[in-house]
């Protein structure tokens, strides 16, 4: 029941509870206690809202950061990890497998400044072996959303 | 003879056949007309989905044109796509078809459906059906010669084909029983017992049965029931199916028929003269989908769901009475309160507030008084067609 709420959410965050209540056949109130439910316990973690920036004009740095990272002892990846994720240049931070251990994604205004980000605080975090950025040249498609060019209905009118 | 010596000679002489001017002339053409010409209409009209065919089908079928697939397929369609046919009705259905003898890949299920009138009927012989009904159904049977008998349903009795009324109906010259659940234009859905009481009644007076089940995959919170699963149905039974809804699939024209070897062979004797074989690519598509088009099922079934849901209470809100549909992707709400014919009410609903949808008297004198709104558009669209169409109602009380 719960799944098919979020389901709804994670597509539009806008959905009222209200129309949720008519899509899923649960009662307004009963949809409004679930996601309130949801909200407290952290399973929705926060509403927000897809931009594409190049549109308005503001100029944004997209990098890929392979991080490799020696683990510590008890503590494994997770306590370097750590000290990367806080720092608010990382949008995204996963442990991965293959050749590096951590991959990060981290946004600036300029290259200049992701640049000072990885060798300025990344790079001389003790435990970090090594790193190799790769900038983003162009975002094609975004968390399921093409940027640019999404193919629209291109129905004909036509009555069958 | 010259045309003008012989228009003397006979005053009904005219230069098209009797048998295309029986054809009901359609009452939608000149909604569509206007459609054409008006900008800002939201069109609940168009009975296919809005979903473009999922990525990975439409890669298969481009992927066929660089390997030069270009070509003329076996009459019957590719082997291939048969196989797979075979095997998708068997994991479905737990039927068996043989895949060089019992299918065949048509253009769409109006060819299959063209072809399965031809192939059976002749001149006397008559067809029961419910009204409403697709629109093509009565005149694919008009064009074969045949003659359509028309079983009434309505809101009252869910637009569900009842045994009874089809037995009271039967007569020497009855041939066969021509359905299609889940329907269109109702969104009506047939359960396994009512239809198990139409196959007794096939049984009893030896009737073939023309099942399209084009929508098969499309239902909601009930289970559909492939006709030729009854008992001894198979042989009985012309399943009619297709990719064009459920992959979303139209312009792609693919479809099927499955029947015993006799019927198969005698619907590809006109077939071949006519059609030859269905478009190449499509049918790579159609491989495609069956092999790998579960998921975009799924996503699209829970997808119209929430949509039906939301169309089906706003036209409620809105005063209409609604029957509760469980398939396709239609509602058909009564406009009878409203004191205007189901033509009145599309054609002002169209010219005041921009919104298609089509009269019920298309589909049969019993759809008089309905109107059918597909509900195969992005609900932002269903949303504001339901306001203006609560508006429309509004202005005009009875």
């Amino acid at each position: 029941m719960i799944k098919d709420i979020l389901k709804i959410l994670e597509t539009d965050a806008r959905t009222t509870t209200k129309q949720i209540a008519t899509m899923t056949n649960i009662p307004t109130a009963e949809v409004a206690r679930l996601i309130k439910q949801a909200e407290k316990d952290h399973t929705i973690l926060k509403y927000k809202t897809m931009i594409n920036w190049d549109k308005v004009g503001e100029e944004q740095v997209w990098a890929l950061i392979e991080v490799k990272i020696a683990p510590q002892r008890e503590l494994g990846f997770d306590s370097i990890a750590e000290r990367i994720y806080r720092f608010a240049q990382a949008r995204t931070v996963y442990l991965v497998s293959g050749t590096y251990d951590l991959l990060v994604l981290a946004v600036g205004k300029t290259m200049h400044e992701v640049a000072d980000f990885v060798s300025q605080k990344l790079a001389p975090i003790e435990g970090v072996q090594g790193t190799i950025t790769h900038f983003a040249l162009k975002r094609y498609k975004e968390d399921g959303e093409i940027l640019e060019g999404e193919e629209g209905v291109k129905r004909q009118p036509v009555i069958l | 003879m010259s045309i003008s010596s012989k228009s003397q000679h006979s005053k009904y002489y005219s230069l098209t056949s009797q048998r295309v001017e029986q054809l009901s002339p359609s009452g939608i053409r000149k909604f569509f007309d206007l459609l054409a010409s008006m900008e800002g209409v939201i069109s609940l009209g168009v009975g296919e989905p809005d979903f473009v065919t999922p990525w990975h089908i439409r890669e298969a079928a481009i992927y066929s044109l660089e390997k030069g697939y270009t070509m003329y397929t076996s009459n019957l369609g590719m082997p291939e796509l048969r196989q797979e046919l075979s095997r998708y009705l068997k994991d479905n259905y737990e039927l068996e078809y043989d895949p060089n003898s019992e299918l065949l890949i048509t253009v769409g299920v109006s060819e299959a459906l063209d072809l399965a009138m031809r192939a059976i009927l002749n001149p006397v012989d008559e067809v029961i059906m419910p009204d409403p009904h697709y629109v093509a159904y009565d005149s694919c049977v008009i064009l074969s010669g045949g003659t359509p008998i028309m079983v009434p349903t309505n809101q009252e009795n869910n637009f569900e084909i009842s045994a009874a009324d089809i037995e009271a109906r039967v007569t020497s010259k009855t041939k066969a029983i021509l359905i299609g659940y889940p329907a269109n234009p109702t969104g009506a859905v047939m359960s396994k017992h009512k239809l198990a009481d139409i196959a007794e009644v096939a049984r009893r007076h030896q009737l073939l049965v023309i099942s399209d089940e084009i929508y098969a995959k499309l239902v909601y919170g009930v289970e559909h029931t492939c006709f030729a699963t009854l008992p001894e149905m198979k042989e009985r039974t012309i399943l009619l199916g297709g990719f064009s809804k459920v992959y979303a699939m139209t312009g792609w024209r693919v479809g099927y028929a499955a029947a015993t070897k006799e019927v198969i062979a005698a619907m590809i004797r006109i077939h071949q003269y006519t059609m030859m074989c269905a478009p190449t690519m499509g049918q790579v598509a159609a491989i495609e989908a069956l092999k790998s088009g579960e998921d975009s099922v799924t996503k699209m079934v829970e997808d119209y769901n929430k949509r039906r849901l939301v169309i089906v209470k706003g036209l409620k809100d809105i005063g209409l009475t609604c029957f509760e549909p469980q398939g396709a992707f239609y509602a058909f709400p009564s406009i009878k309160g409203t004191g205007m014919s189901s033509e009145q009410f599309t054609e002002r609903l169209l010219i005041e507030e921009k919104v298609a949808v089509v009269p019920g008297s298309a589909f049969g004198q019993c759809g008089e008084g309905y109107v059918r709104c597909c509900y195969a558009t992005s609900l932002a669209d269903i949303e504001e067609a339901l306001s203006r169409m609560k508006r429309f109602v509004a202005k005009h009380p009875k």
